[in-house]
């Protein structure tokens, strides 16, 4: 099998992984901070975070790989404005992707709690504790998931849309069904 | 004028007599903080209104007497849901148990301005003794008196219920405090 129109298997294995803890730690983000203060709350809590800090690392990881590793091109057949938006909806992915528990390090670092990676590994405070500077990083980082909620929509929804209307061979470019048409 | 003030200054830097007793607590440059873990994260507060009692003379430490009382309703628990939470009848019960108090027994000199202050502290219904180290440190216009020991809460029964599980918050409290005073 020739691998022109699929990803690298790093680049898949990194693809999902990611995506599974942005998909528990998104609607675990939205639960919890309604929560009344108990036990289960700050260890929610500590999950969630736990998870944006592997999100963070691995998407610096997949963003070296990325850089270093030519992606398969695109289908014939796929207007130059979808090339585009998807060259700008990918970059936009991958700048959330960083932002977005960079966002939430610092609004808990302004919070005054330090993060402290599986309870084990303590990641510096960059910024001191300030009860108002913390307020609007939260909205900082709900405003940021929410667009990445909308982004990842659009992302989905165009693969989908290419693959099962357009019937282009495209989830297989992230591992998913039939490794090759030829 | 100049003379004046300067012979002021000189009398109020001069160090007191040695023979000087600190009874007169400074509250504004005395404080009471701990430091405990939540999730495997330190999370500091204290307290903001406690009056503190105490005789202290050098010379006769095993004279020397002190006690405090904590307003518990003053704490900063390191964010304002956790300063609500700890009001209630698992954590502190502030409405039945407003204060903390602490009075000294004894008073044992360990050397180099060391001493080792004996005591009961009285928290929520429950008395426990303490023996708490303190570092006396005399000042041109205060003495500082420092002190850390650490607390298991649940000895107190703070944080009771679904709180007493100790891996979400740790039962140990570092307390650490520093009392000012001057002499008479």
């Amino acid at each position: 099998m020739t691998a022109s129109n699929r990803y690298s298997t790093p680049a898949i294995a990194l693809h999902w992984l990611i995506a599974l803890l942005i998909f528990v730690a998104f609607p675990l983000g939205v639960y919890m901070h309604e929560l009344p203060l108990s036990p289960d709350k700050l260890k929610l809590y500590s999950y969630h975070k736990w998870i944006g800090v592997s999100v963070f690392l691995l998407v610096a990881i997949r963003l070296g790989w990325r850089l270093t590793h030519t992606p398969p091109a695109l289908p014939d057949g796929i207007a130059a404005w979808q090339r585009r938006a998807s060259a700008v909806v990918h970059g936009l992915l991958y700048l959330l992707m960083i932002a977005i528990p960079l966002s939430g390090w610092l609004m808990s670092s302004a919070k005054g709690f330090q993060t402290v990676w599986f309870g084990v590994l303590p990641l510096p405070d960059l910024i001191g504790k300030n009860r108002e500077l913390g307020e609007l990083l939260a909205e900082v980082h709900e405003a940021l998931n929410f667009t990445l909620l909308a982004l990842v929509i659009l992302h989905v929804g165009a693969a989908l849309k290419h693959h099962f209307i357009e019937r282009q061979p495209f989830l297989q470019r992230m591992g998913l069904g039939k490794k090759e048409r030829t | 004028m100049k003379f004046a003030t300067f012979i002021l200054l000189a009398v109020l830097a001069t160090p007191a007599a040695h023979a000087v007793e600190y009874t007169t607590v400074l509250p504004k440059q005395s404080s009471i903080g701990f430091e405990f873990r939540q999730m495997g994260v330190p999370v500091k507060g204290g307290f903001k209104r406690f009056v503190t009692q105490m005789q202290f003379d050098p010379a006769r430490p095993e004279a020397a007497r002190a006690s405090i009382e904590i307003d518990l309703a003053s704490i900063d628990a390191g964010s304002p849901e956790a300063d609500d939470e700890s009001a209630g009848k698992l954590w502190f019960n502030c409405s039945v148990y407003p204060k903390a108090i602490f009075v000294s027994k004894e008073v044992r000199a360990l050397g180099n301005n060391r001493f080792e202050l004996h005591g009961t502290l009285t928290l929520k219904g429950k008395s426990r003794e303490m023996a708490i180290p303190v570092t006396y440190a005399p000042g041109k216009n205060a003495a500082t008196f420092d002190g850390a020991f650490v607390l298991r809460r649940l000895d107190f029964g703070i944080g009771e219920g679904m709180w007493a599980d100790v891996a979400t918050v740790a039962n140990e409290v570092q307390v650490k405090f520093r009392i000012a005073a001057t002499g008479k």
